[in-house]
């Protein structure tokens, strides 16, 4: 379904795009229908980056991004089926308007009536009664990402890309959400699931894709990733309770563990650990 | 169902009611309001009252001083200063609604554009406002002026328009700039809303407090420069201004002759209308801005 080939980023910054920064570095991998994967990795690794990428928001820098075999177009026929869920809840919505304002947006993609529309917002287990006619700032961040998703079910997505989104709500609405991810992955779409949480990562997730200073460091079955890390960064981020008083050490290969001429199992893929480092 | 229904509404009244209860309570947005429609109504309902030809000359009452036949008294020519008066407000009006929305909209396009865009784009049209900025733009009008011999009221705004915009886009490109990058920016291009109903119908009702006096503020900062154009004699070639009676009054040594009725009426005019607008402005600031609310 979508598939990304050797993608890369590059951000021109300062005066007339004077300098350049290189966020997302020759990323490969598959989202398949009906199957969740969890992009992991810490902040500024490029993970929004890679969702902004795939939706069309952000344009590619090399490399390619397809869907069933289609390059990534924006335009409403593109996000019939592909559609983004963010961090942010309150960010989300425009404060002059009305939530129903987002409703009717996607009328000129996807016309739907009002029963459909009823149905959605049920489905992410909200009261349509009780959300339809409010202004964002009069519902709950949990109601606000619910509606979201409400939002790409009304919608018929197939794959949803889901950045950080439970990183802002609280523990038991978090869990809420999640649920509602899994309801998405029962009824065959695809999600991409971005996260810094390792926690919930494996909670929902097949795949497990690695991400570190934009570069794929791992990636496999949730389960071998989790149990069998190779590449020590993923070690690491396992091992990693955050302790008061230390500070949070980058993880530098204790000599070479893997090259990438040793694969293990071609399912599991690991980067060499033994690359020149920075610093 | 139905009190489910009804209590946003209820809500959405209640914040409109509240900047109006504010609106109605701010004696600078009030008085200023106040003073420039008083103004307004006597520059259209004048004719009404005085419906004489503003240039009619009349030897036997020339240099009259106010009186119940001529309200404002006469010029040196036995002009109505009262006409003049009036009709000057109507062209005064004129100008800083043609000039000031000019100013506006230029402003408001070239800022929203950048400020949406970003980028190369960004860059191009600011340099283009630096460099309007820095423009002279009294001698680029002298120059101007030596071409093109025809001089009206739209040429005039027209050029007020075409050199103070750059302060206009600078701001809402600001605005602009912090806006974009939230994420019901995003959303609506997820639901592939074009691009320029994205800047008017997400981005600027999210300014529009901000855009209202924006166009306030041009429409003052119009009507003195046209005024000031028209006292040094760049000012339109037929018709009647205030800036153009303070010229001929100048001219005419009014001063020096004693003839305060023939300067001080439309002197008066463009310093109450600019003085109400930016009085007007402050108070609108108040409304819409809490933390500026006294008490
Ligand atoms: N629009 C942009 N312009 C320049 N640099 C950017 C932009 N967006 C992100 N970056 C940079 O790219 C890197 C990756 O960012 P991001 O994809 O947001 O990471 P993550 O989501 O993993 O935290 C960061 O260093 C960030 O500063
Ligand atoms: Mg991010």
């Amino acid at each position: 379904m979508l598939s990304l080939a050797d993608v890369s980023k590059v951000y021109r910054v300062g005066a007339f795009g004077g300098k350049t920064m290189t966020a997302v570095d020759g990323v490969t991998f598959d989202v398949d229908q009906g199957q969740v994967v969890s992009l992991i990795g810490e902040s500024g690794s490029g993970k929004s980056t890679i969702g902004r990428m795939i939706l069309g928001l952000t344009a590619i820098t090399k490399g390619s991004i397809t869907f069933d075999g289609a390059p990534v177009r924006p335009g409403a026929d593109y996000y019939r089926k592909v559609q983004g869920v963010f961090q942010d809840p309150f960010s989300c919505y425009n404060p002059v308007f009305k939530i129903d304002h987002m409703f009717q947006l996607i009328r000129q993609i996807r016309p739907y009536t009002q029963e459909k529309l009823e149905e959605s917002i049920s489905s992410v287990r909200l009261e349509p009664g009780q959300v339809l006619g409010k202004y964002p700032h009069q519902l709950s961040g949990g109601q606000l990402q619910r509606l979201l998703i409400a939002r790409a079910l009304l919608l018929d997505i197939r794959l949803l890309v889901a950045d950080e989104i439970t990183s802002m709500l609280d523990a038991s609405t978090r869990i809420d959400v999640l649920n509602l991810l899994v309801d998405l992955k029962a009824r065959g779409l695809g999600v991409l699931y971005i996260t810094h949480d390792l926690s919930l990562g494996n909670y929902l997730a097949e795949r497990t894709v690695v991400l570190r200073r934009g570069v794929v460091v791992e990636m496999g079955p949730t389960e071998k990733v989790f149990e069998d890390p190779l590449h020590p960064y993923t070690r690491q981020l396992l091992a990693a309770v955050p302790r008061l008083h230390a500070p949070w050490e980058d993880a530098r290969p204790a000599g070479c563990g893997v090259h990438s001429d040793v694969q293990p199992d071609p399912d599991h893929y690991v980067a060499c650990s033994c690359e020149k480092e920075p610093e | 169902m139905t009190t489910l229904q009804t209590a946003p509404e209820k809500a959405e009244t209640v914040v409109r009611r509240e900047a109006l209860y504010f609106a109605f309570r701010n004696p600078k947005l009030l008085g200023g309001l106040a003073v420039v429609l008083i103004l307004l109504a006597v520059g259209i309902f004048g004719p009404i009252l005085d419906s004489g030809d503003p240039f009619a000359y009349s030897f036997t009452d020339a240099i009259q001083s106010p009186s119940g036949k001529h309200w404002f008294g006469t010029t040196t020519f036995g002009q109505d200063v009262f006409t003049q008066f009036v009709a000057g407000l109507r062209t005064t009006f004129e100008v800083g609604a043609l000039g000031g929305g000019l100013t506006a909209i230029i402003g408001m396009v070239i800022g929203f554009v950048a400020g949406y865009r970003g980028g190369m784009i960004d860059e191009i049209l600011n340099m283009l406002t630096n460099i309007v900025l820095v423009l002279p733009a009294l001698a680029v009008l002298l120059i101007v002026n030596a071409y093109l011999g025809v001089r009206s009221v739209g040429m005039q705004a027209l050029f007020i328009g075409l050199t103070s915009w750059p302060w206009v886009a600078r701001a809402v490109r600001a605005q602009t700039f912090s806006l974009r990058t939230r994420d019901f920016v995003d959303l609506a291009r997820l639901s592939a809303v074009p691009t320029r109903k994205i800047i008017l119908r997400e981005i600027a009702p999210n300014m529009s407090s901000y855009l209202f006096m924006t166009f306030i503020l041009c429409f003052g900062g119009s009507i003195l420069i046209a005024s000031s154009l028209d006292f040094i004699g760049l000012g339109p070639t037929q018709g009647v201004s205030l800036g153009l009676m303070l010229q001929n009054a100048h001219q005419w040594s009014a001063l020096t002759l004693g003839m305060w009725w023939w300067f001080i009426p439309p002197g008066a005019g463009i310093t109450l209308i600019v003085g109400a607008l930016y009085v007007a402005n402050v108070g609108l600031d108040e409304v819409f801005n809490p933390k500026l609310r006294e008490t």
